[in-house]
């Protein structure tokens, strides 16, 4: 079978594993270091007694094959994109290729200093000046900003942006439009650059209407914040005609680009009227999640707001390539150092290794996947808005909540037949929303046999409702109370306990 | 495309099942005004083995830390990693998994997160640490921004000696909130004195932000600080670029901190020109409410076993928006495992002797390079594993006659202090040799 493959159980043994905080036994060792080569002046004579300490409680003594032992069996207990299917939707698990961890690993990438002089740097800064025109390119937009770590701080950063260039236009403003489809992290923030958010419903069609844009669209609107294609999965169509409203009153059209991967190479967001937008290198570019983060949140913009970009950008001049410090209007600072270099270095792989064809390839395949689940699924679920979808689809439980069988239980179930659940409960805007992103790496095999688990569960739902409100099965543990978790907060291992 | 299973024949038979003439179809919902109908301008596509060529050419143009003489620190520090803890995030469950919203899939990247929450209480004397931030700078924005949420005050007081990017981040973060920020300058001693600091306190200041060691590599006297913003009700946020220090120094914690900050990429982490980097985050119980970020709880299942969670989720932005304590959403979960394991195998024995390890060979070259003729020690105070010189020439003259030998001696101060503009900023870690050191005091006494 070339899909995810029949599950049989979750691993070859599974163990019970404590926190490794209780393997310790005193005397064990796991660390190799140098002996000292210099005077071992005692610690007292260098630094005042009173500032020392003799001890960390608690952390373990423990040897290396421990430590490895260990992990790896916490490892097992984890799904990741290597495993299986994982359609989680609005997070793009697309396979992480193994290339791009050994060349984020070479000496000089990771081994390399960020106060180097630019000088003994060019090889960090030609990628860096690189992946910025591609990234550039792919989005329709003149110059991208490096620094921000993750989708949410891109938003921050271009929410600052915003303010920054309106502000030197007079005013900064006091509103920032979201639609209610938006990710939570678009009203945070706009709420960190102290904007007050006005709500836009989105129309029967499942895309928001220029009219209602219209309506709340006045002098004191610093932006809009769209996500295109939104988190439905689909395709703003009026995206144009918005911007062209929010721009009439001097607004800025922010694109949360989040779900970049279903439209790269097609068409591009600076074509629609967007001043700027965030690009999730952990999405669209490969970046793997590594169980929440690093990420990054590169944020391309519209020439007029360049000059408000973070400091340093790299630019390249005569004498090679170099950080510029020197930009009177930035800003500033959100980040210290220039980027998270070894996830620029990854999503650069990866974008040399598809190229414009195969990006442009990458996302029909994610598109072309997301409708044939659709398609397949239409009929078991109910599909709130049945037309073509971009790179995910969002089906809800109104067919199945009849026999008591809700979404989480939908999702749980998903566990025992090997997949990851999709999103859940997400967008809000559709109760008991099952948001499915299959990506483009995903086998026709895989997809079907995703679909037939999805069938199944629908009819178990008929017939053993109380089979899928049971699940999961198979994993190693079942649904976690997590009531008690926020009532009674155990954050840290403690002896004794 | 190797990433992209699906064949000709795959598609053709999933367009059937859509009801679609082309994959083009699929895409009719854009305006034809909007399509971008011609390929994108990058470069074509390269092999495997291509790409892995051109990205060491390219590698090869930077001075890695292997390969160059370097007393690089100022916030990024070279420190030993065990083999191990490069193999085992390499793992694909743990490389490949997303944020553990479905804990009954993703125990083990939970309960490593659990266990990273633990060491940091532990390495800083806090009581609740988050599940990680992207790194320090902005981490330390985070807290301050945290303070004013608490305290309902508006006043930040920064010691001048905090890392001069930690401080313009929080800056850039609280100018969106019309804070004020007041700097307390440094003394003599290179450190910060609690007279300065009582200066600058009032019934408007948040908290005091002081960086430990500080930016310099004094270590700043904690307590009295401590004492001191606490007697006007303000917060005490500790901020430390060099964790692997704490395997020495008294906690923050012990010293009164009520928020403790900083990189955790020194802990395993290494240079990665600057990223992807571990803000770690710790404050006290009562607190934990106003924490950003995702937090780790330990709870019990149907069957009564032990499991975790990400919990408190009320503070954060997919449940409060724009209500939420912050807009995070991504951690490092990665780095942070990464940290975790180096800290667990280091354990307390180990981190203080890597920790005394820095401390004596730093402070051995501190000692060879007061001693040469036109190079001073700037400062009085104690140091951990960084030193300031003061230098008869222009640092960057001498920094340049340096780099002939393959010697990258320090950074330069002048960039970010006008007064301190004849100044070098040296760090000697523990992967420095005895060698490595006279090397650098026989080309700084030459090149003066």
């Amino acid at each position: 079978m070339s899909g995810s493959g029949r599950t049989v159980g979750i691993q070859g043994l599974v163990f019970d594993e404590p926190p490794i905080f209780e393997r310790s036994t005193p005397g064990r060792v796991g660390y190799s270091l140098p002996a000292c080569d210099v005077p071992a002046r005692p610690p007292e004579s260098l630094v005042p007694a009173h500032l020392l300490r003799d001890d960390i409680p608690g952390l373990p003594e423990v040897s290396e094959v421990e430590v490895v032992r260990h992990y790896t069996r916490l490892s097992q207990w984890n799904f990741g994109i290597d495993l299986g299917f994982y359609p989680l939707g609005s997070c793009t698990m697309k396979y992480n290729p193994r290339v791009n961890e050994d060349v984020a690993r070479l000496a000089g990438f990771a081994r390399a200093h960020p106060y180097l002089p630019d000088e003994l740097a060019q090889g960090a800064l030609q990628l860096l000046w690189e992946l910025e025109r591609f990234l550039a390119e792919v989005s329709g937009l003149d110059r991208v900003t490096l620094h921000p770590s993750a989708g949410a701080q891109g938003e921050l950063v271009g929410m600052m942006m915003i303010r920054a260039y309106l502000q030197s236009k007079g005013n900064p403003r006091r509103k920032v439009i979201i639609p209610e489809s938006a990710h939570g992290t678009n009203p945070a923030s706009s709420a960190l650059c102290g904007y007050q958010v006005v709500g836009v419903k989105s129309g029967p069609q499942g895309v928001v209407e220029p009219k209602a844009v219209a309506e709340a669209m006045d002098p004191d609107v610093a932006a809009i914040m769209i996500t295109n294609p939104n988190t439905l999965g689909l395709f703003e169509e009026h995206i144009a005609e918005i911007a062209d409203i929010v721009h009439e009153q001097g607004g800025q059209v922010y694109c949360d680009g989040a779900n970049l991967n279903a439209v790269m190479g097609i068409t591009r967001p600076g074509d629609w009227g967007v001043d700027l937008m965030q690009i999730n290198l952990h999405k669209t570019f490969s970046q793997p999640h590594g169980g929440g983060g690093p990420g990054a949140g590169p944020v391309a913009v519209r020439r007029h707001l360049a000059p408000f970009m973070p400091v340093p950008i790299v630019e390249k001049g005569p004498e090679g390539f170099r950080l510029d410090y020197d930009r009177p209007k930035s800003i500033g600072r959100v980040r210290s150092f220039a980027a998270s270099f070894g996830v620029m270095v990854r999503a650069y792989a990866y974008i040399r290794s598809l190229g414009p064809d195969g990006l442009k390839h990458a996302a029909e395949t994610a598109v072309l996947n997301a409708n044939y689940i659709m398609a397949q699924l239409k009929d078991a679920y109910l599909l709130p808005y049945d037309r073509r979808c971009k790179h995910e689809c969002v089906f809800s439980d109104a067919k199945q909540l009849p026999y008591d069988v809700k979404t989480l239980d939908i999702a749980k179930r998903l566990m025992d037949y090997g997949f990851h659940p999709p999103t859940i409960y997400f967008p809000l805007i559709v109760p008991g929303a099952l948001m499915i992103e299959p990506t483009e790496t995903e086998s026709k095999e895989t997809l079907d046999e995703f679909i037939a688990a999805m069938k199944a569960i629908a009819e178990e739902a008929r017939e053993q409702p109380e089979r899928v409100r049971n699940a999961p099965s198979k994993p190693r543990i079942g649904r976690m109370d997590e009531t008690r978790a926020a009532r009674q907060p155990v954050l840290r291992w403690k002896p004794g306990t | 495309m190797r990433y992209i299973p699906n064949t000709e024949q795959d598609t053709r038979a999933m367009l059937a099942a859509i009801g679609a003439g082309s994959v083009d179809d699929l895409f009719s919902d854009i305006p034809e005004s909007l399509r971008l109908r011609r390929p994108l301008k990058i470069p074509a596509a390269v092999s495997e083995a291509e790409l892995v060529r051109q990205l060491k050419a390219l590698a090869a143009t930077n001075a890695d830390a292997d390969s160059w003489n370097s007393f690089l620190g100022a916030g990024s520090y070279d420190h030993f990693s065990p083999a191990i803890a490069n193999h085992l995030i390499q793992r694909g469950e743990f490389l490949t998994a997303y944020t553990p919203y479905q804990p009954e899939v993703s125990q083990g990247t939970l309960q490593a997160l659990f266990e990273y929450q633990t060491a940091i209480c532990q390495l800083t004397g806090m009581e609740v640490s988050n599940a990680s931030m992207y790194e320090g700078a902005s981490a330390t924005a985070e807290a301050v921004l945290m303070a004013q949420r608490i305290s309902g005050r508006r006043q930040i007081v920064v010691a001048r000696s905090v890392h001069p990017e930690y401080r313009e981040v929080a800056r850039t973060y609280a100018a969106q909130l019309g804070l004020t920020f007041v700097e307390v300058p440094f003394a003599e001693s290179g450190g910060t004195e609690t007279d300065a600091v009582q200066a600058t306190l009032g019934p408007d200041t948040a908290c005091v932000l002081v960086q430990y060691p500080n930016f310099f590599g004094v270590v700043e006297d904690l307590a009295p600080i401590a004492e001191a913003a606490h007697a006007v009700g303000a917060l005490f946020i500790v901020c430390s670029a060099e964790p692997v220090a704490l395997g020495l120094l008294k906690s923050p914690g012990e010293c009164g901190a009520d928020l403790v900050t900083g990189e955790g990429l020194p802990l395993g982490g290494g240079l990665q020109y600057g990223g992807p980097a571990l803000g770690f985050f710790a404050t006290r119980e009562r607190f934990v409410r106003h924490i950003p970020g995702r937090l780790v709880g330990q709870t019990v299942d149907r069957d009564g076993r032990t499991g975790y969670v990400l919990t408190l989720a009320t503070r954060e932005q997919h449940i409060r928006r724009e209500k939420a304590t912050s807009n995070i959403c991504t951690s490092e979960s990665l780095i942070a495992l990464l940290a975790t394991i180096s800290l667990v195998s280091l354990g307390p024995r180990g981190l203080r002797e890597m920790a005394l390890l820095n401390l004596r060979k730093a402070a051995f070259a501190k000692q060879r390079l007061g001693k040469l003729p036109g190079i001073s020690v700037r400062f009085s105070g104690a140091t951990f594993n960084e030193f300031v010189v003061r230098l008869k020439k222009k640092p960057n003259t001498v920094l340049a006659q340096l780099r002939r030998k393959r010697i990258v001696g320090g950074v330069g101060l002048d960039r970010w202090y006008p007064e301190l503009a004849d100044c070098l900023l040296c760090c000697v870690t523990e992967q420095k040799t005895r060698e490595q050191i006279e090397a650098l005091t026989a080309a700084l006494g030459g090149a003066r």
